[in-house]
């Protein structure tokens, strides 16, 4: 099965199957300076908010989402699999590329005028 | 004899999100040799070149990340001494019986500054490589079987107070510095890449404001060739890459980032310089800072100060 996926950010879709992970579907728009991040759970990076939709998890970071925020339909978006049509909202590291006006690359020269450690 | 004191990293524990997948990963996919699994559910894991009984543990947990750090030294008066030494230096340490962990003794540990906690043990079963120590093969079967790093080989940390820790390290257990990255302002450094053997690093750090963090641990491979057949087989196994195959400016090693199931991001890599502690050590500065990392990109990608576990 192919679902729908919307960024409600952006107003964009993007198409994901039931064995591909939100952030793969996502990566498929081909967009730059999406950051993959360590795609198993781990690292945080790929945070979102299912606002709307049936999917699927697998294990994924306490450190990152707590149970409550899991219960609210918080994830990490390489650890869930749409099963049906789904809108969500962007959280993690990843909000400024994806929801940057001009897509990645805009994010992503910004990016370079900025220190590299905080 | 010239190498004493510390002798080299020999245990990593690492927490994971799914055993299963993980022990799937790190046996048939990394080719790691299965050694043990003990009462608290972890599992023990050595490379196949390793004579000692185990290298890599992993244990299921909510989160991702590191457990701790054990650097094995030259004999038990060793670690009595450095027990002390760090107690003198103002460093609380604590005494883990021989047994918790399976085939090893005493570890004495402690907590550095960059929120990484960081082991000493002595002993720990010599259970040999799978050939006799009387005229040996070359290698085995199991040098084929996945990716099969030679060795655990050295780990790189995120945390703060980067030089509060290389301070102990370097006063304390007698690392010394190779290379290091400056600040642009000059107030300290970036990252360092210390060393306690002639391996170009044994442990890295880099500064970042969350501590205790795993950037990645690292598995030796023989070869140029080695390390592009680790490449396929992460391909062939859908493992999430990072990186490479590229070559990095700091300590000239060819390498693959990549990551295990849980997000804790590991590098096989081969080659690299060797260092002595008379060398001076080498400097990279921010303007070049790209380059140092990752050698023929130029450039760091978008994962390496942000993505950790």
């Amino acid at each position: 099965m192919r679902y729908s996926v919307q960024i409600e950010e952006t107003g964009e879709v993007y198409a994901c199957t039931e064995q591909q992970s939100l952030l793969w579907g996502l990566a498929q728009l081909g967009r730059k300076g999406i950051p993959l991040g360590c795609r198993g759970g781990g690292c945080g990076v790929c945070k979102v908010a299912i606002t709307q939709g049936d999917y699927q998890t697998g294990p994924m970071s306490a450190a990152h989402v707590t149970p409550e925020e899991r219960q609210s339909g918080v994830v990490l978006a390489c650890r869930c699999y749409p099963r049906g049509d789904l809108s969500l909202r962007v959280l993690g590291k990843m909000q400024r590329t994806v929801c940057a006006p001009g897509g990645g690359d805009a994010a992503k020269a910004s990016e370079q005028h900025q220190p590299a450690v905080q | 004899m010239a190498m004493t004191g510390v002798l080299r990293p020999g245990h990593v524990q690492m927490r994971v999100l799914d055993l299963e997948e993980s022990i799937h990963f790190y046996t048939n996919v990394l080719g790691l040799i299965e050694t043990g699994r003990d009462s608290q559910g972890r599992v023990y894991f050595k490379a196949w070149d390793e004579r000692d009984h185990n290298s890599v543990l992993i244990r299921q947990a909510d989160t991702a990340g590191l457990d701790f750090v054990g650097f094995k030294v030259d004999s038990v008066a060793t670690l009595d001494q450095l027990e002390a030494d760090l107690k003198a230096y103002g460093v609380m340490t604590e005494r883990i019986p021989a047994g918790e962990m399976l085939e090893t003794g005493d570890r004495v540990r402690f907590l550095l500054p960059t929120g990484h906690t960081f082991e000493l043990y002595a002993e720990k079963t010599d259970i040999g490589n799978g050939q006799p120590y009387v005229n040996p093969e070359a290698w085995i079967p199991a040098a084929e079987h996945g990716i099969a790093p030679v060795r655990f080989d050295h780990l790189l940390c995120y945390g703060p107070d980067i030089e509060k820790a290389q301070a102990i390290l370097q006063d304390v257990l007698g690392f010394y510095l190779v290379e290091h990255i400056e600040l642009e302002d000059g107030s300290g450094d970036l990252a360092i890449w210390l060393s306690t053997s002639i391996k170009a690093h044994d442990i890295a750090f880099v500064r970042h404001p969350e501590p205790g963090k795993l950037h990645h641990v690292s598995f030796l491979l023989d070869s140029w060739e080695k390390v592009l057949r680790a490449a396929d087989l992460m391909s062939i196994n859908r493992v999430s890459i990072d990186i490479g195959p590229t070559r990095h400016g700091v300590t000239r090693g060819t390498t693959i980032y990549a990551f295990d199931p849980s997000g804790n991001r590991f590098e096989t890599f081969c080659g690299g310089y060797q260092s002595y502690p008379d060398g001076k050590p080498i400097k990279w500065t921010m303007g070049d800072v790209g380059r140092g990392i990752f050698y023929h990109d130029r450039a760091l990608n978008d994962t390496f100060l942000s993505v950790v576990t």
